[in-house]
């Protein structure tokens, strides 16, 4: 005997209107564009696949692609290692905890666009603190001009601001970890690296798959502070891929194009998530099916 | 009355609760006996309404309560740790429940007192949990359950995190409460001598299914069952296997005579299945078996030993009275009564009717 | 292996007026199995890691061997301890979790793969070594725990704090005796800590009972269980505890409630607290001759019979042997070598 309560739906519906009007109707014109063509005045006709192959062979986008992956490869690769080890030397109990975890906060709470701001005005060698600076310690820093430089600043940029984000994870992930591990690997003579190799990491392991996920999510998709510091300059150097689509779509109006590009963007985004997801859950997918989720008995 | 009826569940490919009826009364106490992952919390979880059986039906006083919540319910539960408001006083944290459901702050006052009388909790309405110790917190979260005045009371395991000591206090008290109450009392534990002192019904579980229910000494002394005969024994019930040939029972191993007066002659396999206490050092009837062992090591607790020895090639335990010392490896003869050897056949029912016993 | 001394250790935690454990001197021999017996909160648990080094003490030594260890870190101590709740590295196999202590110290392959398979036969799982450490139940994780204690050949000392609490009733008969086996065989030092009265005297030659911060007697488990020291000692172990019951003394007979009782040895106690101490074990029924007394309550629990009695004000505990009747009216009867003396608490020396 089941008893169905079929006004559960009911409840459920603001949320489906919601996602439908927010995500899924906004997703379907932009799939709508991408196999067409206007000329103006609202005329439409069918392309088929045309804008997808175009964009998939051209120079632009894979120049485009090679620059978001290098970046989002560059933000991992530092943030990921470096919000851990700040974490760990992190206190674990007292008056500094408080302090610590605002001072990690406050870079988290400044809006996109004013970051982007700050080291705009930050790095400029005429006004900005660091520009000047760099300058007149002999160092030959532009960011306009400079590709290396404009890069530097960016990914520093990034890391000021985001690597917080890593930090309150790991640290949330290494509390949780009852002191008595730490006391039996004393007892088992383990190093610090051992401890961190066998207690610390397997522990951090489900809070770094967040991180790793927002982190990368975020950078493949960054476009206000490039937008706002370096304009996608010097040259095309630091266009990456969010750039050269509102270039494409707002500044040429190339709508088919440009949408045929984001399914493209959003997929890449969709297929890099799914590997990152499956890599590093394979392990403790097994052991969880395993140790059987018998939590309760 | 709480009745369940064929009830099953099922996570995975993981039977947690495999097909299962039980019909609790009021004012009974019940106890769920078994290992850990034997069901018990499984199967109160079901009885409470907080996870839904896959199968069968669950009825209280002859109603439906599957797929009512369990707030809709009247249902109060008690776990091993001990779990009570931090920030509220004793008094509130015994008051909750009923403040939460609107009594007037008469019936709130008078009820928190009845219940702190019973418990002793009197001197402590003031204090705040964490200023009490791990006996009184659980005592204030069995307060609160017994405020509520629920139709059924879960209990799982509230002991376990306790001290022995605290423990023998409390399970003293605990049967003079649950005859007070009107409601219906599971109580779930895996330590046998907890369901000897707090008596009622045992409910013996295994993997999942109930292997068999009964008044928890008529269910200790003669269990119907082999499993329930291991479950509801401690330390461990002591087996072997028995061949039955020509009316003679040989050890299936060795072929030795075990002289046991069962009248149960049928040809085939039989499990002798003996308690630790039940072993002796001298014959006290000339119809006594003797078994002899090997000791491996013994265990002395000031007015006990627990000799380990081997019998053939199982490992066996004699409890016995008294401080007695054996050598490692030295040979002992131990001796049981011809009605405390427990005779269970191929199907592992106990065969009863010893020639001395009566039919 | 080593003797361990503990000279004058005490320690208060932080922010805290009052010792959790008081000034304590003890030396414990080389080799020996003892158990830290007592209530929760007394203080057992602090000293057991004073001694690994978990905890630095407010005061004292801990020497092992009559080397000073106060100063050393609990790496360099050199002991293995076992904790209440199982600890496994998750990412490890089974091997490699009995492996790990070794192959931080550095020894040699061979030698690690040897003592891991010894260990593993030992904890009966043999050809599980491959398994993923995180996939074991709570009992094998605590096994793998336990095995990483006693992996170690040449450890100072083993100590256990409460390490079967988690497991279930069956499993801990096997594995204390497997402990005690193990102490036989490879004469480690071993300190057992455990609120579990019956862990502690089965396993223990020598058991220290502590009741808030200090220690209240040390002794073999016959003589905690015939003479406890304190009345504290006589209540905390047996199930039921000794009886103690109020009482006055004239000449070699105790009085209770009117009753003569006569000791066994004459007693020359005067004044007030006076105490007599009876094990429920040590008293008999009887339907004709001695105190007679109500009885209030009969619990069965299977292996004897508790009968609760009472004595004008006093309760007086009973142990009867399984299927003993009742009879209608109850005397009981005292076991007189069984009797115990206390003033203000402690135990009367009768025999010096």
């Amino acid at each position: 005997m089941k008893v169905h309560n079929n006004r559960a739906w009911l409840l459920v519906l603001p949320v489906l209107v919601l996602v439908a009007v927010s995500a899924i109707i906004p997703l379907m014109t932009v799939v709508n564009y991408s196999v067409q063509d206007s000329f103006g005045n609202n005329e439409f006709f069918w392309v088929g696949t045309e804008w997808f192959q175009e964009i998939l062979a051209s120079e632009r986008f894979h120049n485009a692609l090679q620059r978001t992956l290098l970046f989002s490869a560059l933000i991992l690769a530092i943030e990921i290692p470096l919000g851990i080890s700040i974490a760990l030397a992190m206190p674990r109990k007292g008056f500094g905890v408080s302090i610590c975890l605002v001072l990690m906060a406050l870079p988290l709470l400044i809006p996109w666009n004013v970051v982007g701001t700050i080291w705009q005005v930050f790095g400029r060698v005429d006004i900005g603190l660091l520009g000047y600076g760099l300058a007149n310690l002999g160092v030959d820093y532009n960011y306009t001009q400079d590709t290396m430089d404009a890069w530097i600043t960016l990914i520093v940029m990034d890391v000021w601001h985001w690597t917080s984000l890593v930090v309150l994870l790991c640290y949330s992930g290494l509390v949780a970890i009852p002191e008595v591990y730490y006391q039996a690997a004393r007892i088992d003579g383990a190093s610090r690296w051992a401890i961190f190799r066998y207690i610390q990491l397997p522990k951090m392991k489900r809070v770094l798959l967040i991180a790793v996920l927002l982190r990368f999510m975020d950078s493949f998709m960054i476009y206000t502070e490039p937008f706002v510091v370096t304009g996608g300059g010097p040259g095309n150097a630091t266009t990456f891929l969010s750039i050269d689509l509102v270039q494409m779509a707002v500044g040429q109006f190339d709508l088919g194009p440009a949408a045929a590009m984001s399914l493209i963007y959003f997929l890449i985004i969709l297929l890099l998530c799914w590997i990152f997801y499956t890599v590093m859950t394979s392990t403790t997918e097994q052991d969880a099916t395993a140790a059987g989720e018998r939590r309760h008995e | 009355m709480l009745e369940l009826r064929n009830v099953a569940r099922k996570v995975g490919d993981e039977i947690y609760v495999d097909d299962i009826s039980l019909t609790l009364e009021r004012g009974e106490l019940n106890i769920l006996l078994g290992p850990t992952l034997s069901g018990k919390t499984s199967l109160m979880r079901l009885m409470a309404g907080l996870d839904k059986p896959d199968s069968g039906e669950i009825n209280f006083d002859a109603r439906s309560v599957v797929g009512i919540p369990v707030q809709k319910r009247n249902v109060a539960m008690v776990y091993q740790e001990f779990i009570n408001y931090p920030t509220l006083t004793v008094y509130d944290n015994i008051a909750s429940p009923l403040t939460v459901i609107g009594q007037p702050a008469k019936v709130v006052e008078r009820r928190v007192h009845e219940v702190a009388d019973l418990l002793q909790l009197k001197e402590l309405l003031k204090r705040t949990p964490a200023t009490l110790s791990g006996g009184q917190q659980q005592r204030v979260a069995l307060a609160r359950a017994l405020a509520k005045r629920a139709d059924l009371v879960l209990l799982d395991e509230p002991l376990a995190n306790l001290d022995f000591k605290l423990r023998e206090e409390l399970r003293a008290e605990l049967p003079g409460l649950f005859a007070e109450m009107g409601c219906v009392f599971v109580y779930a534990t895996s330590e046998p001598s907890e369901a000897l002192i707090l008596g009622g019904n045992t409910a013996c579980l295994h993997q999942g299914s109930l292997v068999e229910f009964g008044a928890t000494l008529q269910t200790y002394r003669q269990p119907a069952l082999l499993q329930a005969a291991c479950t509801f024994s401690d330390p461990p019930l002591n087996t072997i296997n028995l061949q039955c040939s020509d009316g003679r029972f040989k050890l299936a191993e060795s072929g030795a005579s075990i002289p046991l007066s069962a009248s149960a002659r049928k040809d085939g396999s039989y499990t002798l299945g003996i308690r630790p206490h039940h072993l002796t050092l001298q014959a006290e009837q000339d119809s006594d078996i003797q078994l002899k062992g090997r000791v491996s090591v013994t265990e002395l607790s000031g007015s006990e030993s627990f000799v380990h020895f081997q019998f053939n090639t199982s490992a066996w335990v004699a409890l016995l009275h008294g401080i007695r010392e054996f050598d490692e490896a030295e040979d002992v003869d131990f001796y049981v009564s011809q009605e405390n050897a427990m005779l269970f056949d191929s199907q592992n029912r106990l065969v009863l009717a010893h020639a001395g016993a009566g039919d | 292996m080593a003797g361990i001394e503990l000279a004058g250790i005490a320690h208060r935690y932080h922010g805290n007026d009052a010792y959790s454990v008081n000034p304590l001197n003890q030396h414990w021999q080389d080799g020996g199995a003892y158990a830290l017996l007592g209530p929760s909160g007394c203080g057992k648990t602090t000293l057991l890691n004073i001694i690994s080094g978990l905890l630095s003490p407010t005061g004292g030594k801990v020497l092992f061997d009559g080397q000073d260890m106060t100063g050393l870190r609990t790496e360099q101590r050199n002991i293995a301890q076992v904790f209440q709740f199982p600890v496994v590295y998750d990412t490890l196999s089974v091997a490699e979790n009995l492996a790990f202590p070794l192959r931080n110290r550095g020894l040699e392959k061979l030698e690690v793969s040897a003592r891991v398979k010894e260990v593993l036969t030992l904890l009966g799982m043999t050809g599980r070594g491959q398994q993923q450490a995180s996939s074991l139940n709570a009992d094998d994780k605590q096994k793998i725990s336990l095995g990483r204690g006693l992996v170690r050949t040449d450890v100072n000392a083993i100590l256990f704090d409460e390490p079967l609490t988690v497991i279930d009733p069956h499993l801990k008969w096997q594995l204390r005796t497997e402990l005690k086996k193990i102490h036989r065989q490879f004469g480690h030092t071993m300190i057992y800590v455990t609120h579990d009265q019956t862990e502690a005297l089965t396993f223990a030659d020598q058991v220290v009972v502590m009741y808030e911060g200090s220690v209240v007697q040390i002794g073999t488990p016959q003589q905690l269980f015939d003479k406890p020291q304190h009345t504290f000692v006589g209540s905390f172990i047996g199930s039921p505890g000794m009886n103690i019951i109020r009482c006055g003394v004239d000449g070699s007979d105790a009085i209770i409630e009117g009753n003569r009782i006569p000791l066994h040895q004459s007693v020359t106690a005067t004044g007030d607290g006076l105490e007599l101490g009876i094990r429920p074990e040590h008293i008999q029924l009887s339907g004709s001759e001695g105190v007679s007394v109500e009885v209030t309550v009969v619990e069965d629990v299977g292996k004897h019979i508790v009968v609760r009695t009472r004595l004008a004000e006093q309760e007086i505990d009973v142990i009867v042997r399984e299927g003993t009747a009742i009879p209608e009216r109850v005397f009981l009867k005292f076991d007189a070598a069984k009797l115990n003396l206390y003033q203000d608490s402690f135990l009367l020396d009768s025999d010096p």
